[in-house]
């Protein structure tokens, strides 16, 4: 069953404020995710791989095209209908210590999201994270402690929990584990695989290292400036 | 011949109280020309044995042992000597070059800096300098006007090996010169690196945890774990025959060997497990392994092991 079907996908920036000059960041991209598959995104720096994965979750706009998202297009989507789709899709960024908030302790960052879509009762919720952090594997002393005493792995975890707490069904990890060392790297995708083969969940993964993308992936789609030049 | 001789090197911070062991007894030789490579975890303490070796730490740090460059331990030296020594004949190419480059200073300035303070440049001179470097690592020396905020990430990586070669140094020390880049750029800068360095006779330690180009540039490799050396041996023989498991689980966590992951965590600096520091992780524990901390032992062909197993042959 296709769960994301992207078509003719474009996002166009001005620069320039006399002669304004057109960036096609991405330049007309058909891109269709089965649920429970992986779709794996390379292609070099700046040809448009991030972007792609920033319009599909809208956060960025596209100049044009349509998303359609578990069968209703989501290029339109605006207040509630905006905010429950959160629920549905997540990302998973590069760098996981700008991704959660420094001054905010483990427990409360994984609070954070059920608390904002109002999925669970003050009396839940303690229960909830645990069962969270067994998910990921993640030492439960580590709960009250603050962003910058845990290792990147660690906090990689943090950000996964983080995300399963609304059980999406598409995440996007946009070179999630570029910055881990290969040990790590290796426990956070064999992490990854297992979530999706127990949950049934979608990946898009953005990487620049061809052998994880091949090792994660179902399906590979080459990018070159702003457009898939091949698939896999 | 050994250009640098690090014996017995132990760096100890200390944090909250605690003793937080960086590096714990570290024993090291690079030799005249030779590309040597540190691999190992995140927090293993790599980039401190190679800030150590240019009398970069911090002041809140306890060091012992000897760093013998040239005849002259570089922990007893003055920081006025020391500062002689830093870029004349040992460079270092720090990790991170967009926050290892200064925002506020054009590119050009902040390598001619380099020769008006080590070789008292004039202006012009140092500046027709700085465009031969420039030009060197494939940058266009008319941009040396330019801030790092222009430049991308590969081309600010560029810069701090121009840096780190501007004086021509006898030891050129890199920490993870390609980490965060594209496989394309990545190439072109260890293509860049080996090349510059063989050109120039040097000697190059190269800090990184990418096995991949640390098969492409080394000679010999050490493998560090929890602030120790636990493996050297050639790159041929880390990448056919590890020996610790330790390095065995390191190259099978590459995506080509299917990314077998080792369970659980590098231990903390601060409270290491007693004996083998490995042994809570390791497969092959035997009797010795919690209790006793074992000692390098040599192989055949040259590989140096820290473990038990090779204990009796």
């Amino acid at each position: 069953m296709t769960l994301l079907s992207v078509e003719n996908l474009k996002k166009y920036y001005y620069s320039g404020v006399f002669n304004k000059k057109e960036i096609r960041a991405v330049d007309g991209v058909d891109i269709e995710i089965k649920s429970g598959r992986t779709l794996g995104l390379v292609g070099g720096s700046g040809c448009g791989k991030t972007t792609v994965a920033r319009t599909i979750l809208r956060l960025v706009e596209p100049t044009d095209g349509s998303i359609v998202f578990d069968g209703r297009d989501i290029t339109k989507l605006r207040g509630r209908e905006m905010k429950n789709l959160g629920r549905e899709m997540q990302i998973i960024f590069q760098n996981p210590e700008t991704s959660l908030n420094p001054r905010m302790k483990i427990y409360d960052a994984i609070l954070e999201p059920l608390t904002i879509h109002k999925l669970c009762s003050a009396d839940e919720e303690n229960e909830k994270i645990h069962r969270l952090i067994e998910i990921v594997n993640l030492n439960k002393e580590l709960l009250f402690r603050y962003p910058h005493e845990l290792s990147g792995g660690q906090l990689q975890r943090v950000v996964i929990a983080r995300i399963l707490s609304l059980n999406p069904k598409f995440i996007v990890a946009d070179e999630a584990t570029s910055m881990l060392d290969p040990l790590v790297q290796a426990q956070i995708l064999n992490l990854m695989k297992d979530l999706q083969e127990k949950l049934g969940i979608s990946y898009l993964f953005i990487s620049h290292d061809m052998d994880v993308v091949e090792w994660m992936s179902d399906e590979i789609a080459v990018m070159d400036k702003g457009k898939i030049v091949d698939w896999k | 011949m050994s250009l640098l001789k690090i014996q017995d090197l132990k760096v100890y911070f200390n944090a909250r109280g605690k003793t937080v062991k960086a590096n714990n007894g570290i024993d090291l030789e690079i030799r005249e020309n030779e590309i040597l490579g540190l691999i190992g975890e995140t927090g293993c303490g790599k980039s401190i044995l190679g800030r150590a070796i240019v009398g970069l730490l911090s002041d809140n740090v306890e060091i012992r042992g000897k760093i013998v460059y040239k005849n002259e331990d570089i922990l007893d030296l003055s920081e006025d000597r020391l500062r002689k020594i830093r870029g004349k004949d040992i460079g270092i190419i720090l990790q991170n070059p967009s926050a290892a480059l200064n925002p506020v200073l054009s590119v050009g300035n902040q390598i001619s800096e380099i020769y008006r303070y080590h070789e008292n440049m004039g202006k012009k001179e140092a500046r027709i300098r700085t465009a031969k470097m420039l030009e060197m690592v494939g940058i266009d020396p008319k941009r040396m006007h330019e801030y790092p905020h222009q430049f991308s990430g590969g081309m600010k990586q560029r810069v701090m090996i121009a840096m780190g070669l501007a004086l021509n140094p006898g030891l050129l020390i890199a920490d993870e010169p390609t980490k965060g880049l594209d496989p394309t750029t990545k190439d072109k800068i260890v293509d860049l690196i080996c090349e510059l360095v063989i050109n120039r006779n040097m000697s190059l330690l190269l800090i990184t945890h990418d096995l991949g180009v640390a098969e492409k540039m080394c000679d010999r490799v050490a493998v560090m774990y929890a602030g120790e050396i636990i493996e050297i041996a050639t790159i041929e023989n880390i990448l056919s025959n590890p020996q610790h498991p330790y390095t065995q689980d390191l190259l099978n966590s590459r995506p080509k060997k299917g990314l077998k992951p080792t369970a659980g965590e590098s231990p903390s600096l601060s409270s290491p497990p007693a004996g083998c520091k490995f042994h809570p992780r390791c497969r092959c524990v035997i009797g010795e392994c919690p209790k006793t901390h074992p000692q390098m032992i040599e192989t055949e062909n040259g590989t140096s092991v820290r473990c038990f197993l090779y204990e009796d042959n």
